[in-house]
């Protein structure tokens, strides 16, 4: 019932420049993370885990991504969030600064 | 629907399945009053019901929407712009941060409202065509409907609207002309949308004459699998079970993930199950919609874990789920055993099974003749009963 595309993966992410959420994008608290809504692209996207909206709304405390990922994410899990964001970031659900 | 970030697949599939804060997918029919007579309609349309939300009313349902932060409604009927009210609440939901897709049949898109809606951010537009030629069309939609959805397009191009949706229902007449409707979209720099023929409102009647054969089913799939960009609003995830999976989340998401508010503001599960069995509730209730999505019973039991019943020693049920609630509802299944379209025939044999036993009758709804034809007289909508407000 919904008409979502998948987002073309485009824009690559450096994770040392800073980042936050993406100022066309909504998110919306569920229990198992969050959903996202760009209003540009009309595209509805999915975080999948507490931790991970967590992550996404705290960027634009740090000076870059890697700082945030620093702070709250513990160290054998960074690869994976590092993932995550370059795929949020490829569908613009954060951009830079 | 996309999905990102690392966690698998299907553990949040089960957790769409217990439903979600607000629906991802809200359908708002606006009135029930249309100016064609499609064969098909999903909601019987026809005439207005004197007990529509009044303007104030649907301001207040957007303000809820607003605060449940449903990112965008898709609007209906009837015929959405036959209502007077039409743009004055468009302008309100888009200004509330609630974006609007409304369908349409093009007779009221005139080429100044055209120029409107181009002006309007967040707000897409998608309009309903059952053929590539006239007299597909409008053997299904009437007499005209397929010039006057063709002048809309042709408004919405010169107006610079962008990018709109053309919408079809597939049907056992037009799955043939697939081609020639990417083709037409592509004129128009447009998005082709289709989906699939359910057997509600009055398409009870026309489902058996108009579904696509199994045959063309198969050849759906291939087509659609080849075209990505092709929306489908998920509604053809009952043919999944052929193969590789089609774009999307591939579950029904009725009282889920998507439920309708009709124009008297009743609340159904789905768009395409208005029928007593799927009501929920009323936005006019105490609590408003928000109550009636988190806390009616309806909804409540749509959320448990659901039986697989005839189901479950497929093989494909990960992919189907059984397919779609309302095609079986309408068709008298069980809902919890095969679609009636099932690509393993299975469906095909629950019906013969069933006989000419209980399948509901067609609603004749806000149709303005009856199923022989015959002129109707007031509406008489199946309504959920509330107190009436002091
Ligand atoms: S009942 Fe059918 S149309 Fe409605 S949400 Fe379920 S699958 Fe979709
Ligand atoms: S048997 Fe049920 S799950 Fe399997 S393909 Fe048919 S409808 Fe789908």
């Amino acid at each position: 019932m919904t008409d979502e595309r998948a987002p073309v993966p485009a824009l690559a992410f450096d994770p040392d420049l800073a980042w936050g959420v993406h100022p066309q994008v909504a998110l919306r608290d569920e229990s198992f993370g969050a959903l996202a809504y760009h209003y540009g692209t009309r595209r509805l996207l999915f975080l999948k885990s507490r931790p991970l909206v967590e992550l996404v709304s705290s960027l634009d405390q740090y000076e870059s991504a890697t700082a945030a990922i620093v702070a709250v994410v513990p160290p054998e899990q960074r690869p994976a969030y590092r993932r995550a964001l370059a795929r949020l970031a490829a569908s613009e659900v954060i951009g830079v600064r | 629907m996309s999905v990102d970030a690392p966690i698998e697949n299907l553990p949040l599939r089960q957790r769409f399945t217990r439903g979600l804060d607000a629906p991802i997918c809200l359908t708002w029919e606006l009135t029930y009053a249309c100016n064609l007579a499609c064969v098909h309609c999903l909601s019987s349309s026809g005439r207005r019901d004197p007990l529509e939300l009044t303007p104030a009313e649907t301001l207040h349902v957007v303000d809820e929407l607003a605060d449940m932060r449903v990112f965008y409604v898709n609007i209906g009927g009837g015929e959405p712009m036959l209502r007077p009210d039409f743009f004055d609440l468009l302008s309100y939901a888009v200004d509330h941060k609630v974006g609007v897709k409304f369908s349409t049949n093009g007779t009221r898109l005139t080429a100044e409202r055209a120029r409107r809606l181009a002006g309007m951010d967040y707000v897409d537009v998608q309009i309903s065509i059952d053929g590539a030629l006239a007299s597909t069309n409008d053997a299904v939609r009437g007499e005209g409907s397929f010039a006057a959805a063709r002048t809309a397009m042709d408004n919405l191009a010169a107006a610079d609207f962008g990018q709109f949706k053309i919408s079809v229902v597939v049907t056992r007449e037009n799955v043939t002309q697939l081609d020639q409707f990417s083709t037409i979209a592509e004129s128009y720099g447009a998005q082709l949308r289709l989906t699939r023929l359910r057997p509600s409102g009055r398409g009870v009647d026309a489902w058996d004459a108009l579904h696509p054969t199994a045959d063309q089913q198969r050849m759906l799939y291939h087509w659609l699998l080849e075209r990505p960009d092709v929306l489908t609003g998920d509604s053809f995830f009952h043919l999944s079970a052929l193969g590789e999976p089609l774009d999307g989340l591939n579950l029904c998401g009725a009282g889920r993930l998507v439920c309708l508010i009709d124009p008297v503001g009743d609340v159904y599960a789905c768009p395409f199950v208005i029928d007593d069995e799927f009501l929920a509730g009323s936005v006019r209730q105490e609590g408003g919609f928000a109550r009636v999505w988190r806390q009616s019973d309806l909804f409540r039991s749509l959320r448990e874990p659901q039986s697989a019943g005839a189901c479950a020693s497929c093989g494909s049920y990960d992919a189907c789920q059984g397919g779609c609630m309302a095609a079986k509802f309408f068709t008298g299944l069980p809902l919890d055993g095969p679609d009636p379209e099932c690509v393993f025939g299975h469906g095909e044999d629950a019906l013969a099974a069933r006989g000419s036993g209980p399948a509901p009758v067609a609603a004749v709804g806000h149709s303005k003749v009856d199923r022989r034809g015959v002129p109707l007289p007031v509406p008489t909508p199946v309504r959920f009963r509330t107190p009436a407000r002091a």
